[in-house]
């Protein structure tokens, strides 16, 4: 249970961490091919966006130049690539629940590696290679509350509506009509028997 | 007014876009998820201290995961990447999990309890070489004694604690390879034995702590090694000499002397010949395959070997274990009929069985492959065993006290095809009998769903409606439904091994494992429909052809398998005689609806299935008719193929035919290199061919079988993303009709490169590839649309039959078709991309884009479309043309598998129910994904939310309403009679 505990106030203290030092260095390795580099960084992801998923470093994954390399996060949210060439490179991170924008991140051989990194959604470029999410993802439709308006709005509220307006509004509206213009009709209506709707139209009459 | 309102409503509703969405609640209603592993490589128990028993595993789809030992249950797992194959995995310091990947050159340790990866250290390497992990056994947790790593030439050691590399030597310039490293205890001299151009015996002593060389000691051996090695005691090995007949002791002393001692195996054993040491690790003894035996040699003290017992038939085995008392126990298991036995026996005395149990076996699991045994103290103090067995078909069953505690389908984690089965029809009689509802059920649970939807449900309710909701309505009958949503989904897995899945809850229906007379296992390849009764032969169950192959590459003997659906058995396998290079289902079927194949071999022949007469008479009325392509991509040609005549001259095989080109499409190799092709779905329903849009113009779509799509790129850009510029990589795609071979399409893009993955349906492809130069995804859609048939407009040429609507399609006629084209970016990386399908072709269509992050999107066909345009004309707007943007929207609750990944994603499967508005979607990778989407919503059939109790109180309500009112509009009138 203790290491559990660990990690999980680790995570708090790296989520509330606001100070952060550049860490975007590379290192050129001392043996191997000349060119081979390492590109280092970190993903954070703030306290505020973290409410409806559990913000769990260990799912997260990182993945160099659509899938040539996958890392994963260490529990101070550090990733680093090792053995990557000199050149133009593409770095995307996958949590569930968050949308990250992927990454242009520029190797240069010329400065051993320095490391110049530019978020390919926004077009803003990274002083240092700490990754934020864009945005926090649900997945699923909120249920809506019990609304009346909601209802009303409907399509068989709509209806409704329309059966009330007839229903309690035309008997309001027939008061209005002058008392013997309706007797009188009403005798016509007995005269011919059957009320058909031709006798309804004021032609008719 | 309020008509004209609701009208409005409605033409606002359809005009929305319909993105899949999905309430929390409704999760697992229509769809399953299955998490695998796939084929256990190493295994590593964890159960010395009290609380949750664990093993860790590592499998051959680079997965490193953590089992709960009591239930088989995952506790976590990780999915390398795809070339980080796992070589090593192993338990540090008791709280770290150590695995070794990518050849060596990757080590990573993770918290044991919750899977967080503590830390990685990249390791130097120079070349490919097996790799080598050795984590010191330390009881005593001691920090001093560091992780030792031999791969690529270099050994490294590394501290458990932080991953730093304590001192590496490099052995690259010797080209010494370490065979074995010897970490005595209590002791900071490590001994690491290996060989240098296998002729050469070295053995070094280094100070585990400083690196440094103690003792150097080089014995050439004339006989010259190979392979295998076996450690058999902290100061002896025996290995093969190059001839495989003789075995070789290797002895080193404390003083740094190597000193060999040779025995033949044929003074050990009387048939002797190549003899092959196995795996399993023994102390002071090794088992030794020869002539199909097992033979158990016993190391002794001088080195002198003696054949201390032999087995006859093929017995997967255990490495040893320390049990009590100083005693190492090993395990094995054999078959015998239809049960296995495993055996528990001391190493030192082989007569001492500490354990015998018998197992039945299902026996579509094949042999045993691999067995991990652990022990633990029964309440009597007495050795009690388990042992995690992988089975031939891939699966992980635990085995404790004579019986099988759990097992794991892992052969499900390597899917290779997919096709579809209907379930048999309801008969009266066979008809699966579950308790119906009564009544007063019914009602009950629909006023539980109304309370639900009006909100108004208790917690208690909630539980209770989602459970009813789980379990409702037979979703997991083994009948047909009327709604087609019933179906199984056969899987042929990488083992040889077909699954029925129902894809109501997802279980296994029915599995067979594929035999073959030929090899023993063959592999699977592919999977066809071979035979679906449904206007003759009604009495027939439908089956499907499986295609196998005895050995990996493409040229060995091919197999046949046809399995009945309905029951899984296996109707009748045979071994074909030639090499599978490609089946073509053809669009016959014979008398009792078997479906006519052609299988390619490489020698150019083709052959025709089934073999019978009637299907010969068949096929030669469409000799002439019949045309196939093959693409060699390693060598960027494309042919196309016309059937010849029979190839009696050769073999009397009068199904074997002969073919002749007719086409050759051949890329220049120096610019461009094939990496995709693609052709419609075979069995894909196009509705319409005709497209109306709102200005009263008609778009004929240009709806050919015969397309094919294949996209080239610069030989400089097939590599990864980072390894070229923009300047020199050109992607072009091109639009082939594989008849006459004439390209009727191509489209380049500048500064673009693959993988390129595309969807090709009805009238329009759909790909997906990098943009070097904005250094994002793209995603570019072409619509093929017909020119010819493009003057059918006038009513009056229709009424006087001057069109030609009916003249016939020959693909020999030049087409007269015209494109349109639309480029946008797309934000992710992208696995794989398939598109739903409906019974007739009506609903509109949805891309389903698997990701990089294993999760699967479903974009609508409506955000590809190239009519989209900045500003659209309101005549457009209510088409449905939704205003361009520079790039496709993700809406998370777009996404079909919601807050589920499928690990390891490779392909997804579409298939249509039989109601229209509906697909079935399955995807696989290492894990199993299945849910039904309708890609416009279910417009033909009510959804099951919908409240028949709400139905019900209405009209109840409003009749009494009617009686109540009408009783007042008695009494008023009699009252005012009286008046």
């Amino acid at each position: 249970m203790a290491p559990i505990l660990r990690s999980t106030s680790l995570l708090a203290l790296l989520v509330f961490q606001i100070s952060l030092f550049f860490f975007a260095s590379t290192l050129p390795t001392s043996s191997g091919t000349e060119d081979s580099y390492t590109i280092t960084g970190r993903v954070r992801i703030p306290a505020s966006t973290a409410i409806g998923h559990a913000a769990k470093f260990s799912n997260i994954k990182v993945v160099l130049n659509g899938g040539q390399n996958i890392t994963f996060l260490r529990p101070d949210g550090y990733f680093t690539f090792h053995k990557v060439t000199a050149g133009t490179h593409l770095i995307e991170v996958y949590a569930l629940g968050f949308f990250f924008s992927p990454v242009r991140v520029d190797v240069s051989a010329r400065h051993h590696g320095k490391v110049q990194a530019t978020l390919t959604e926004t077009r803003r470029s990274l002083t240092e290679l700490v990754l934020e999410p864009l945005r926090a993802d649900q997945y699923y439709e909120m249920r809506e509350p019990f609304n009346v308006m909601a209802i009303l709005k409907s399509p068989m509220g709509l209806m409704v509506g329309f059966m009330v307006v007839v229903v309690f509004l035309m008997p309001k509206l027939m008061e209005n009509i002058d008392p013997e213009e309706m007797k009188r009709t009403q005798e016509e209506l007995r005269n011919q028997g059957v009320p058909s709707l031709s006798s309804l139209l004021p032609a008719s009459r | 007014m309020a008509i004209k309102l609701y009208l409005l409503l409605l033409v606002f509703l359809s005009s929305a876009i319909a993105s899949f969405s999905l309430y929390e609640d409704q999760v697992g209603l229509m769809d399953w998820h299955q998490r695998y592993i796939g084929k256990v490589k190493h295994a590593v128990f964890h159960t010395q201290k009290t609380g949750r028993k664990r093993v860790i595993v590592s499998t051959e789809e680079n997965v490193v995961a953590s089992l709960d030992l009591r239930h088989g249950e995952i506790f976590w797992r990780h999915v390398l990447g795809t070339k980080d194959a796992i070589d090593g995995v192993d338990i540090a310091l008791g709280k770290y999990v150590i695995t070794l990947s990518s050849e060596g050159s990757m080590l990573r340790a993770w918290n044991l309890p919750d899977g967080q990866m503590v830390w990685e250290t990249s390791l130097h390497s120079s070349h490919h070489s097996k790799s080598l992990l050795s984590v010191p056994i330390n009881l005593k947790v001691d920090k001093d004694y560091p992780i030792l790593v031999f791969g690529g030439g270099y050994l490294h050691a590394v501290s458990p604690l932080d991953g730093e590399v304590l001192w590496k030597k490099d052995f690259t310039a010797e080209g010494f390879e370490v065979q074995r490293v010897l970490q005595p205890l209590e002791s900071s001299i490590i001994y690491v034995l290996g060989f240098l151009r296998s002729s050469e015996a070295v053995v070094y002593q280094i100070d585990s702590r400083s690196g440094e060389v103690v003792a150097e000691k080089t014995t050439a051996f004339p006989g010259g090694f190979s392979g295998e090695i076996s450690s058999v005691s902290n100061d002896k090995v025996v290995v093969l000499d190059s001839t495989r007949s003789i075995l070789v002791t290797i002895s080193f002393l404390d003083g740094g002397d190597v000193s060999f001692q040779k025995t033949r195996i044929s003074d050990l054993v009387e048939d002797s010949g190549e003899a092959e040491i196995l795996p399993p690790r023994f102390s002071d003894m090794l088992a030794v395959k020869v002539n199909k035996r097992t033979v158990f040699v016993r190391v002794g003290g001088e080195g002198k070997l003696e054949v201390v017992d032999s087995l006859s038939d093929e017995t997967a085995m255990s490495d040893s274990l320390p049990v009590a008392d100083d005693q190492v126990a090993f395990a094995s298991v054999h078959h015998e009929g239809s049960k296995i036995h495993l055996t528990v026996k001391l190493v030192d005395d082989l007569e001492t069985v500490l354990l015998r149990e018998s197992i039945q076996m299902d026996q579509h699991r094949g042999r045993v492959d691999k067995v991990f045994i652990n022990n633990y103290i029964k309440t009597d103090r007495s050795n009690g065993f388990r042992a995690l067995i992988v089975m031939e078909d891939h699966s992980l069953l635990l085995l404790q006290q004579g019986a099988i505690v759990w097992s794991r389908e892992e052969g499900l984690a390597s899917v290779t095809d997919v096709t579809t089965a209907e379930l048999p029809v309801e008969k009266d009689g066979v008809s699966v009998a579950k308790v119906e509802h009564t009544l007063v059920d019914w009602l009950k649970g629909h006023i539980l769903k109304l309370k639900g939807s009006l909100l108004l449900a208790s917690p208690e309710d909630v539980a209770a409606i989602q459970e009813m909701r789980m379990k409702s309505s037979g979703r997991s009958k083994l009948t047909r439904d009327h709604n087609g949503f019933r179906k199984l989904f056969i899987a042929l897995t990488r083992a040889g091994k077909l699954f029925a899945l129902h894809t109501g809850d997802g279980r296994i229906v029915w599995s067979v494992l594929l035999n073959s007379p030929a090899c023993a296992r063959p592999s699977g390849v592919s999977l066809y429909q071979w035979q679906v009764p449904h206007h003759h032969a009604m009495d027939e169950n439908p089956s499907v052809l499986v295609v196998g192959r005895c050995g990996s590459d493409s040229s060995s003997p091919g197999v046949l398998s046809f399995v009945d659906v309905y029951t899984g058995k296996e109707i009748s396998s045979s071994d074909i005689g030639h090499s599978v290079v490609q089946v073509m289902p053809l669009p016959f079927t014979d008398s009792t609806e078997q479906r006519l194949h052609l299988i390619a071999d490489t020698d150019g022949h083709v052959h025709l299935y089934p073999k019978t007469s009637e299907a010969l008479s068949i096929f030669q009325r469409e000799f002439q008719n019949v045309y196939w392509y093959n693409v060699e991509d390693d060598k960027g040609i494309i042919r196309g193929h016309g059937m010849k005549s029979s190839c009696s001259g050769e073999t009397a095989d009068e199904y074997c035919f002969t073919t002749r080109e007719l086409w050759t499409v051949v890329f220049p190799s120096e610019s461009e290199k094939i990496i995709s092709t693609l052709t419609r779905k075979p069995n894909e329903v196009v509705h319409t061919q005709a497209k109306v849009s709102t200005d009263q113009d008609v778009l004929y779509k240009y709806v050919s079988r015969n397309l094919l799509f294949v996209a080239t790129v610069s030989p400089k850009g097939a590599g990864e993303i980072g390894s070229v510029t923009p300047e020199e990589s050109a992607l072009v795609v091109y639009l082939i009709d594989t008849i006459t071979g004439r390209i009727l399409h191509r489209l380049s893009h500048q500064g673009c490169q693959g993988p390129v993955h595309a969807v090709f349906s009805e009238n329009w492809v759909v790909y997906h590839y990098f943009n070097l130069r904005a250094h994002k995804y793209e995603v570019t859609v072409v619509e093929i649309y017909d020119q010819s048939r493009a003057e059918n407009k006038n009513v009056w040429k229709l009424v006087l039959g001057k069109h030609n609507l009916t003249a016939p399609i020959s693909s020999y006629s030049r087409p007269e078709m015209f494109t349109k084209s639309q480029s946008y970016f797309f934000p992710q990386s992208v696995k794989t991309i398939a598109v739903t399908s409906t019974a007739k072709g009506i609903t509109s269509k949805q891309l389903l884009i698997g990701t990089i992050g294993d999760q699967i999107l479903a974009l609508d066909k409506r955000f590809v479309d190239p009519r989209r345009t900045l500003n659209p004309s309101q005549a457009e707007k209510e088409e449905g043309i939704i205003p361009l943007t520079d790039s496709l929207p993700i809406i998370p609750q777009s996404y079909i598998t919601h807050s589920l990944k499928v690990e390891g994603l490779r392909g997804i499967v579409t298939a249509p129910a039989k109601l229209e508005s509906t697909t079935h979607v399955f995807a696989y990778g290492v894990d199993l994904f299945y849910t039904r989407l309708a890609p416009s919503k279910t417009y033909d059939s009510l959804t099951d939310d919908f409240s028949y109790a709400l139905l019900l109180i209405t009209i109840v309500a409003l009749v009494a309403a009617i009686y109540i009112t009408w009783a007042i509009s008695e009494k008023k009138e009699l009252s005012e009679k009286w008046r």
